[in-house]
């Protein structure tokens, strides 16, 4: 700061960034490219460790023995799922209630703002039944809860067994300390939604939470899911749980389905921890549940997803390993005394066993993020200095800011506008849409919200002609600096929240805020910042997703798949209050339009 | 044959105390009542009545306290106590699995007493009062202070005999977080004249009494009328223990208990200083249900909590209860499972809902199942001061309409002096659910504030829901009459009602808790930003910039002073 103070060097220094400012940029941009890419590099990474103390070094025995008779309740429980043709809420009610728990059963009915294709629902109205184990001379303040979702079809009949298995088993335990909830939820999230609005109180303070995905007798390995809503994370504990259990037991255990492998040196591995981690940064950065577990997570409630694989591999593990995995974690997070708080909260995972932790992956962020900074500066320092064709230099500055406060203001109003309709006009206009065009609801919707966003391309680029007549030099600097400053709080803000959004968002808005000026090439230019916009960016993400998880698809798929991506960001908005959408149609979106604007500045 | 010899023998012990006039100056009377409930769990309630006819009041000095714990009855005189009730207790009663149990306490530890209006300074004599009482009990109730102290203006009547209404000599405290154990259940022991030695008292062992779903245990110390028209007064001592044992915990799934399996011993005989000692078993569903053996042929019926129940009794000062084998272990065995348990009429329960760390909302719901009649209900709610309540969004809500409370008491919280103290009396339709709700923010607490373990949570005692609910049954008004010692705890004034106590869960709330295991990287942080950040930022913003000439050379200076000295303008 002492830097700063002194006007020769501050001088010095600034007259270096000016001029150095492309090179710095560029190398800026790599060095945080690179940055995040050596994240995932196994030397730079921590192994994870148990921080609770709790649960370290506790002595826990697994003794669950009921496996077939768990899957017995399970087929049994298919039977009725059958023969009722949905939730069979009498048996299970009754099968709980046998098993001494206290059961209690909860309608709901939602109606969804348009109708959801990939699940076939619009009206939706289900059951949650859930029976509490009630802890011994325990005062009903602390629980812990298993859920297993009642899915459509075949799928999941074994957790529901497994569940009702270990409720028995537990029920016949002294050492219960906190509440155990068993529920068994219709509708997936709808249905866990309703739960934690209503009735999560009965249980008292919820500490920890585990939905248990399981649809064949054995399985290969088990999966973690940790992503949340809005990208949230349940403490890291709760995954070093997890894996110290399924080495305890001997279960293969996978993150985002992928084994983790012990050649980090060699170039196959270190792709393999790199596919790891961009997997969760993409999952991460969708802001969408990635489980039944990622409500449970905006209620302070440290939960995952526990997911059954039946792969094709040798090594299989039937349903005793599960429950007796199941079994110790619940014992281990019976004896917390607090909440789950000790580890990290914020934290990328190239494997189970390694992290990154937010100190180690912000840099990367802030490499990006400088850059908004230096162009900011760059601009300023232009902005400050006289403009070349004045000798004198004492330019009255109020004569020279007044007429660009409305051109700036203008577009800014105007982006701003075109961001609330693309907000609002989906929704509202479906029923309008359904008439004039054959089309489905969800395609309404989803096609009113893409013709919204290409109409503001066309929208506000030359408004500021009719309020304020010929844009000067110096007004799409304004703007410029403006827009830069705007776009550098807003992904400041977002990677704050959600790291994995606001570097995705980072990486294809930062290059377009550094090169935008009027006088590029307007044709290329406009394609490369087409070819960055966020919706764009949502396209490529679509395609790559499915490039990382292996299964890659054409054009045509990866076109459908990107529709029904956008009408579930929508959903997710109205039906759980994930924030993807707002934030892009109201903030991103507009100030991608001010770029956009600087490009066809006249 | 045999009830005609007890009858007997209850006519002539009456007779003689008539005969003789003698007043009745000390009693003791144990009795053990079992309930074997629908879940198939069991439900075991201890009574010891220690009553003494004396008065500690007037200035007496009273040195020979023969049976009355003499700790206890130097606390009543020195303390200038009116009635003392105190409870601990370890678990949370399942009224709907249960039904209502014969003395209602909430989990952790509850004080309430009335004071003499003798007593001037009430609030220091409570302070005093909570610390000899911690130490008498090995209680944490030295932890009672103004912060969790309230004056229930209608919800707490004194028990025993008088007239106070003036709630200013009246303390009421819980500690929800406090847990009970074997050291608290020593020291109450010793306060029995037979101690744990003989009588009902031998079944009192810690490892099968903390095995269990529920346990309670209280004393109550009240001034009793001795006889119909009250001429005399006497003290009254209560202890009282509750346990409840689980069928599959405790019983291994199996529906059939004995005294030995819930207590590990039997029992071979009565405390000698016992004037009764009586084991009751609540045999209202026999024989459907359930066989009692050995049988008895002595049954008795008493109204309790509404409800006409019959008992079989077991007494243990006569020998022939005992048997051949010199030791009494009833057994209690299960025919069926079936049969539903008649549904308590009132029922209570409490949660928070939101999310966030910044407000949230204390819900309490208040059920009502009578099919027919409305009956009021007072609500008592203490609430820390650290959930600031929104009193302006209290609702009260019955089968979706506004139920206007007819009485409001309110008093608002003061940061750390006093908690809210919210009282009010609603009025339940018949067969709904009362909602009770009120929104609070929780506030940011100083760090020297926070418990060592911050992020378990903060506690807020449990809402008392005191209530005359109307009786099936005609109930016994008579305070004097012999009865069952379980059926006469709460004074009953009319026959068509009685009087239940129902406590909610206490709730477990998460404040803002900052990260206390890096105080380092804190002060570290901290540190930099007031050095670094600010001097210089001060500095920026305070210094005044100018343009200076550049320093003029030393040759320069020189010919200046030469042309200055010539007089020609300088350089």
């Amino acid at each position: 700061m002492g830097l700063l103070s002194d006007p020769n060097r501050r001088r010095a220094l600034i007259s270096l960034l000016t001029r150095l400012n492309a090179p710095i940029c560029v190398v800026c941009y790599m060095a945080g490219v690179v940055w995040f890419m050596g994240l995932a590099f196994e030397p730079f990474t921590l192994r994870t460790y148990m921080s609770e103390n709790a649960m370290g070094s506790t002595m826990v025995e697994e003794r669950f023995p009921s496996g077939e008779r768990a899957l017995a309740t399970g087929r049994e429980f298919a039977a009725h799922k059958k023969k009722v043709g949905g939730m069979p809420v009498d048996w299970l009610v009754k099968t709980m209630q046998a098993r001494g728990l206290e059961v209690f059963t909860q309608t709901f009915s939602r109606t969804l703002p348009f109708p959801d294709e990939n699940k076939e629902r619009y009206m939706v109205k289900g059951t949650n039944v859930y029976g509490i184990l009630r802890a011994p001379r325990a005062p009903r303040t602390e629980a812990l809860v298993l859920s297993a979702p009642c899915t459509q079809g075949d799928h999941n009949n074994q957790a529901v067994g497994l569940l009702l298995g270990l409720a028995q088993y537990f029920r016949n335990q002294i050492y219960w300390a906190k509440d155990i909830i068993f529920l068994i939820n219709e509708h997936d999230l709808i249905g866990m939604q309703a739960w934690l609005e209503v009735n999560m109180g009965r249980g008292g303070s919820i500490q920890a939470a585990l939905s248990l995905e399981l649809s064949s007798d054995v399985i290969t390995s088990m999966d973690l899911v940790l992503e949340g809503l809005n990208g949230q994370l349940p403490n890291l504990d709760l995954a070093n749980l997890f894996y110290a259990f399924c080495q305890k037991i001997g279960v293969l255990c996978t993150i985002q389905g992928k084994l983790q492998r012990n050649d980090w040196d060699s170039v196959s591995g270190y792709s393999h921890s790199v596919q790891t981690m961009m997997l969760m940064v993409m999952k991460q950065a969708s802001g969408r549940p990635w489980g039944d577990h990622g409500l449970f997570l905006r209620y302070h409630i440290e939960a995952a997803t526990i997911k059954g694989i039946n792969s094709f591999r040798q090594y299989k593990t039937d349903t005793n390993t599960i429950g007796r995995l199941l079994e110790g974690m619940y014992r281990k997070l019976n004896n917390l005394l607090e909440r789950l708080h000790q580890s990290y909260f914020f934290y990328l995972m190239p494997s189970l066993s390694h992290f990154v932790s937010i100190g180690y992956y912000m840099p990367a962020f802030g490499l990006l993020a400088v850059i908004l900074l230096l162009r900011a500066l760059d601009l300023w320092v232009q902005l400050a200095s006289p403009p070349p064709g004045t000798e004198d230099g004492v330019v009255d500055t109020e004569q020279m800011w007044s007429p660009d406060v409305l051109s700036v203001l203008t577009p800014l109003v105007i982006s701003h506008l075109t961001g609330v309709a693309l907000y609002y006009l989906p929704i509202h206009f479906q029923k309008m849409a359904l008439e004039h065009f054959p089309v489905s609801d969800t395609e309404a919707v989803v096609l009113t919200a893409i013709a919204v966003y290409t109409a503001g391309l066309a929208l506000p680029h030359n408004t500021h002609r009719f309020v304020s007549g010929e844009g000067t030099e110096h007004g799409w600097r304004v703007l410029k600096l403006v827009a830069v400053l705007y776009l550098a709080v807003l992904l400041g803000c977002t990677a704050l929240i959600n790291f994995s959004l606001g570097f995705i968002l980072a990486l294809t808005l930062v290059p377009v805020a550094a090169f935008v000026t009027p006088h590029v090439p307007k044709v290329p230019s406009a394609f490369v910042l087409v070819i960055l916009s966020p919706a764009c960016t949502l396209l490529f993400s679509v395609f790559f997703f499915q490039e990382l998880q292996e299964v890659p698809i054409s054009f045509q798929d990866g076109w459908v798949l990107y529709l029904s991506v956008i009408s579930q960001g929508i959903l997710d908005h109205s039906l759980y209050g994930s924030l993807v959408y707002p934030l892009i149609a109201l903030l991103v979106y507009p100030c991608w339009l001010l770029f956009w604007n600087i490009l066809f500045w006249e | 044959a045999c009830s005609n010899i007890r009858g007997v023998f209850l006519v002539f012990f009456f007779l003689e105390r008539k005969l003789w006039n003698l007043p009745l100056l000390y009693d003791f009377q144990e009795e053990l009542v079992i309930r074997p409930l629908h879940s198939g769990d069991i439900y075991a309630s201890f009574q010891f009545r220690t009553v003494w006819e004396t008065d500690f009041t007037r200035g007496n000095k009273v040195s020979h306290y023969r049976l009355f714990p003499k700790s206890l009855g130097q606390v009543i005189s020195k303390f200038s106590v009116r009635e003392l009730h105190i409870s601990f207790t370890q678990g949370y009663w399942r009224t709907m699995q249960w039904g209502q149990p014969f003395q209602p306490a909430p989990p952790g530890a509850e004080l309430w007493v009335w004071f003499q209006d003798s007593v001037t300074d009430v609030d220091s004599t409570w302070k005093e009062l909570t610390n000899v009482l911690s130490g008498i009990f090995c209680a944490s109730l030295n932890f009672i202070d103004s912060t969790n102290t309230v004056q229930p203006s209608a919800s707490f009547k004194p028990l025993g005999i008088g007239n106070v209404t003036d709630h200013r000599f009246l303390r009421y405290a819980t500690l929800p977080r406090e847990i009970v154990c074997t050291e608290n259940l020593t020291p109450w022991k010793k306060l029995l004249p037979c101690g744990s030695k003989a009588g009902l008292a031998v079944l009192l062992k810690s490892e099968k009494l903390f095995h269990s779903s529920f346990h309670s245990q209280a004393v109550h110390i009240r001034p009793m009328c001795q006889d119909w028209e009250c001429k005399t007064t006497s003290w009254e001592l209560r202890q009282t223990l509750n346990v409840v044992f689980d069928l599959h915990t405790s019983a291994q799934g199996k529906r059939e208990w004995s005294l030995f399996k819930m207590f590990s011993r039997t029992l071979t005989e009565a405390c000698p200083l016992a004037s009764s000692s009586k084991i009751y078993i609540d045999i209202t569903d026999n024989p459907e249900q359930f066989e009692v053996s050995p049988a008895t042929p002595l049954l008795s019926q008493a109204s309790v909590l509404g409800d006409r129940r019959t008992f079989s009794v077991y007494d243990l000062t006569q020998q022939i209860t005992f048997g051949t084998v010199r030791s009494l272990n009833l057994l209690i065995r299960w025919k069926s499972s079936e049969g539903d348990m008649l549904r308590p009429l009132l029922h209570g329960e409490r949660y928070v809902a939101g999310y966030g760390l910044q407000t949230g909302e204390i819900h309490t719901l208040m059920y009502n199942y009578h099919p027919y009649r409305s009956f009021p209900v007072l609500l008592l709610d203490s609430v820390p001061w650290y959930l600031r309540l929104y009193i302006h969004t209290l609702t009260v809500t019955s089968k979706g309409k506004d139920n206007k409370p007819s009485y409001i008491h309110y008093q608002p919280s003061k940061d750390r002096v006093r908690p809210h103290l919210l009282e009010m009396l609603v009025q339940l339709p018949p067969n709904s659910v009362t909602e009770v709700t009120v929104q609070f923010e929780r506030a940011l607490l100083k760090w020297t504030e926070y418990t060592p373990d911050p992020n378990h949570g903060f506690y807020v005692g449990s809402s008392v829901i005191s209530s005359l609910v109307p009786s099936i049954v005609a109930m016994d008004t008579n305070s004097t009459r012999e009865r069952p010692l379980f059926s006469s705890f709460f004074p009953c004034k009319e026959e068509s009602s009685y009087f239940v106590r129902v406590y909610t869960e206490p709730l477990l709330v998460n404040l803002p808790t900052p990260d206390f295991s890096m105080p380092y990287n804190v002060i570290c942080l901290t540190c930099t930003v007031v050095a670094v950040g600010y001097g210089s930022l001060y500095n920026l913003l305070t210094r005044s910039f100018q343009i200076e000439e550049p320093n003029p050379g030393l040759a320069k200076r020189i010919a200046n002073v030469i042309r200055k000295m010539r007089g020609v303008p300088p350089l």
